[in-house]
């Protein structure tokens, strides 16, 4: 941030910044690299390059310059998932800057998550959802990359939205939840359960010690 | 120092670990009866010492046994004086008042909307951004009896078990029958399960759990849970009121009942005043007070503050006299201390091994036998003790390549692959150093089955709900893997859907009061609790010793 403070080696940039006086408001969230709240930017020393990463993941380099980036300004649009089609078309409707991208990587270089963002946008361009959805399912929603994004494109909540189209229409779902889900509401288990539950601890002791494991001890 | 990678003294160690590994790839260490899991547990886990507890001196539990770092935040004046809040001038008048962006208020706010309540009645108020939440780092997976081979009967027995069977029954019974429904509503949503191609779940075996029941989404099942339902609290457009914690609540001067909050802006420093029916609480859990001194996983604002917010009204609270430590945080790089080495990582196959490179306990005991084993190992001598002086024993991961085959552990566990190898370690060639960390709060405000508070008398407290981690009696006194999202999901959803039940029946708008705070304040002056003593304290200070003895307050 243009002034020079001295941490111990081997710290991540938040706790040197902490260690250093910062206290976080902003800026700070999971501490472990879910939550994307601790964007920051930053040049490491006899590099012209400016890098961005999260400052909970990135350990901090002697010399190095930075600045903590806890925002990215962007719109969500609102849907209802369920009333969507899972194709180009719909998101063509909320995220029509794709077309914009010119495939200049940046996002991909910027990815925290090493992701392959430029491929993502290109696989939506083509249709194909499910590529999409699976390339991007680490995604931090960071927005990081949208900040190096010429064409404007607002990646986190586009990908939320490829990732719900898919999980939501493209996956089968699946019978044995749906069977247990009747069996349960039709009472199936109610008399196994009151018998349980008026056992005393040692007789519930013994059925526990008792029950066998599935693929088990050899 | 190199602080990345390994040192070459490590490097040795690490070769014994390689040598012992083509003669431990046939063979699974025996699992320990009852009673040696007891002696164990009674001789190493900081639950048994008595030198981390104390009985507590003010409020609804008085005299009983909790943690010395919860005693302490409850032994607490108030962040606010009383008589200088204006009650008059109400911010927010609504309905259902959530506290708490995780998992659990989500669900709540989604399940009081689907039962009828208009999204503009509703409030989500959370500390930090909505979504920034121990929700969002779960990894390993989320537990529902749906199989053919499994049923909720044996889910039960699990959870009890795992429990110490002091769980309370009603509230075991309502998490494994509802955990199904669960599912079934995240695939509504289009929440991405590992599935098999034609849609059936792929589910993985949890320490302590009798059938392969872990639902997950790769390795990072917590994410695709907080993304998928915040997209929708927001799709149906229930506000959110970000960095605004709840510092205190409301009652009711007649009724007694919890009648709203009062938010502090954290970025302004000017207090909210919300007035509502009903109230959920839903703030998570305490992992930021790093009790014994222990690190966690926790995220950055889980610091207890519903404890404290439900015990000032009269909730009573339980098992708070119990942690979980999770047996697999990182020990090494110091980057990454206490952060989550997930439960997947031994369901797969990685064994748990110490300096001499042998294994000491069968990897998937319930998790406090695990964590009393690897501390027992480190205290004994025989862990590793890392170049920042913290110690830890080996968790085998390039095991898991050669049982299940090269490629495993970028497929299975990406997010952890992508944390050591930031940090200098490939986790497929090398193994890691683990050590146990505060991961989750057993217990908390006791509920009942509809998600209501409950006072000492086993009454409920009118006008307040409380979910997730923030709650006991569930977990008895040590959770499973993967029944903790259950828990949050359907004791939200309960919690949602009783609330706005009770929303409806209320047709008067509720009066506010601090009167509650006003009692408990003259108890903290009888029993002589020095003024400096406030909470809660919504964020850890970590600031650094010589910044925090020279500092000078003038904003
Ligand atoms: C690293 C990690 C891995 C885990 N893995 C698993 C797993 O695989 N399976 C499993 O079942 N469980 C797992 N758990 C446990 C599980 O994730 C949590 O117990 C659960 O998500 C808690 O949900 P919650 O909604 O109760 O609390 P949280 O998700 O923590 O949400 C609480 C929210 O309340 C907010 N808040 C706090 N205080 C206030 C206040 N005063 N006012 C307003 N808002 C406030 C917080 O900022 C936060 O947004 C894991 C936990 C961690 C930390
Ligand atoms: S794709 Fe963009 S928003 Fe997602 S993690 Fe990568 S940089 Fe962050
Ligand atoms: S940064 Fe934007 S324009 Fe460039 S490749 Fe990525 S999406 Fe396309
Ligand atoms: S604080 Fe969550 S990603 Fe860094």
């Amino acid at each position: 941030m243009g002034k020079a403070y001295e941490v111990p080696e081997g710290l991540t940039i938040m706790k040197a910044l902490e260690y250093a006086g910062f206290r976080f408001i902003r800026g700070s969230g999971c501490r472990g690299g879910f939550c994307g709240a601790c964007g920051v930017i930053y040049r490491s020393p006899g590099e012209y390059k400016l890098r961005v990463g999260l400052a909970c993941q990135t350990t901090v380099k002697d010399g190095m310059h930075l600045a903590i980036l806890p925002y990215s300004p962007m719109v969500k649009p609102i849907y209802r998932i369920d009333k969507l089609k899972p194709d180009l078309g719909t998101i063509l409707k909320y995220f029509p800057e794709i077309v914009r991208c010119v495939s200049c990587n940046s996002c991909t270089k910027a990815c925290p998550q090493d992701l392959e963002v430029m491929e993502a946008i290109q696989a939506i361009r083509q249709n194909d959802i499910a590529r999409a959805a699976n390339l991007i399912f680490d995604c931090i929603m960071c927005g990081l990359c949208s900040t190096r994004c010429p064409a404007d494109i607002r990646h986190p909540y586009l990908f939320q939205l490829v990732r719900r189209l898919y999980g939501k229409h493209l996956l089968s779902r699946a019978r044995h939840v749906e069977l247990r889900v009747k069996e349960i509401v039709e009472g199936r288990w109610e008399a196994e359960f009151s018998k349980l539950m008026k056992m005393s601890v040692e007789e519930l002791r013994k059925l526990y010690t008792e029950r066998k494991i599935e693929g088990g001890e050899k | 120092m190199n602080m990345e990678g390994y040192s070459p003294e490590m490097r040795k160690l690490i070769e014994i670990v390689e040598e012992t590994r083509p003669e431990r790839l046939r063979r699974k260490y025996r699992k320990f009866s009852l009673k040696e899991r007891k002696e164990l547990v009674s001789k190493w886990h900081p639950d048994y010492r008595s030198d981390t507890k104390r009985r507590l001196r003010i409020g609804p539990c008085r005299g009983e046994i909790v943690y010395s770092e919860i005693a302490d935040l409850l032994e607490a004046w108030p962040l606010i004086e009383p008589d200088s809040i204006d009650l008059s001038r109400i911010d927010y008048d609504v309905e259902i008042l959530v506290v708490g962006g995780g998992g659990a208020g989500a669900a709540a706010a989604l399940w009081a909307y689907y039962s009828g309540v208009k999204p503009e009645d509703i409030l989500l108020v959370t500390k930090l951004r909505f979504g920034d939440a121990n929700t969002v780092k779960a990894r390993t997976g989320i537990q529902a009896a749906d199989r053919a081979e499994d049923s909720p009967i044996l889910h039960y027995l699990d959870t009890m078990g795992g429990g110490h069977f002091v769980n309370k029954p009603e509230l075991v019974k309502a998490l494994v029958s509802d955990a199904p429904l669960i599912i079934k509503w995240l695939e509504d949503l289009g929440f991405i399960f590992d599935k098999t191609p034609s849609g059936d779940m792929i589910e993985y075996a949890g320490g302590g759990a009798c059938r392969r029941r872990l639902h997950c989404a790769r390795d990072c099942t917590g994410l695709e849970l907080m993304r998928v339902i915040k997209d929708e609290v927001i799709n149906v457009g229930i506000p959110v009121l970000e960095y605004s914690p709840a510092i205190e609540l409301l009652t009711d001067p007649e009724t007694s009942a919890v009648s709203g909050a009062i938010l502090l802006n954290l970025e302004t420093e000017e207090y909210l005043v919300v007035c509502a029916k009903v109230t959920i609480l839903a703030t998570g859990g305490c992992g930021r007070l790093h009790a014994v001194g222990f690190p966690t996983t926790n995220h950055y604002g889980a610091t207890a503050d519903g404890i404290v917010l439900g015990y000032r009204v009269g909730a009573k609270l339980r098992d708070m006299d119990t942690l979980q430590f999770h047996p697999t945080g990182a020990a090494w790089p110091e980057a990454i201390r206490g952060e989550l080495v997930p439960e997947k990582t031994r369901s797969l196959g990685g064994q748990l091994v110490n300096i001499k490179g042998e294994m000491f306990v069968y990897e998937l005991e319930p998790r406090d036998v695990v964590a009393s084993a690897i501390i027992r190992e480190c205290a004994e001598g025989r862990g590793v003790i890392t170049p920042t002086g913290a110690h830890g024993v080996w968790l085998d991961t390039p095991l898991i390549e050669e049982l299940r085959g090269s490629g495993t552990i970028k497929k299975e566990l990406p997010a952890l692959y992508r944390m050591f190898i930031r940090q200098g370690i490939d986790i497929t060639e090398d193994p890691i150093l683990v050590f146990p960390t505060l991961h989750y709060q057993n217990g908390g405000i006791e509920i009942d089955s509809y998600g209501r508070a409950l006072a000492p008398n086993g009454k409920p407290i009118p006008g307040l709900f409380v979910a997730g981690e923030v709650t006991g009696g569930v977990h008895g006194r040590n959770r499973l893997v993967g029944n903790s999202l259950a828990d949050i999901l359907v004791f939200g959803r309960r919690a949602g859907i009783n609330a706005a039940k009770v929303a409806v029946s209320i047709s008067s708008k509720p009066k506010l009061s601090l009167n509650h705070l006003k009692a408990y304040m003259e108890e903290l002056k009888r029993i002589g609790i020095p003024r400096t003593k406030r909470a809660p304290i919504l964020l850890p200070d970590y600031r650094g010793e010589k910044v925090l003895l020279r500092s000078v307050r003038v904003f």
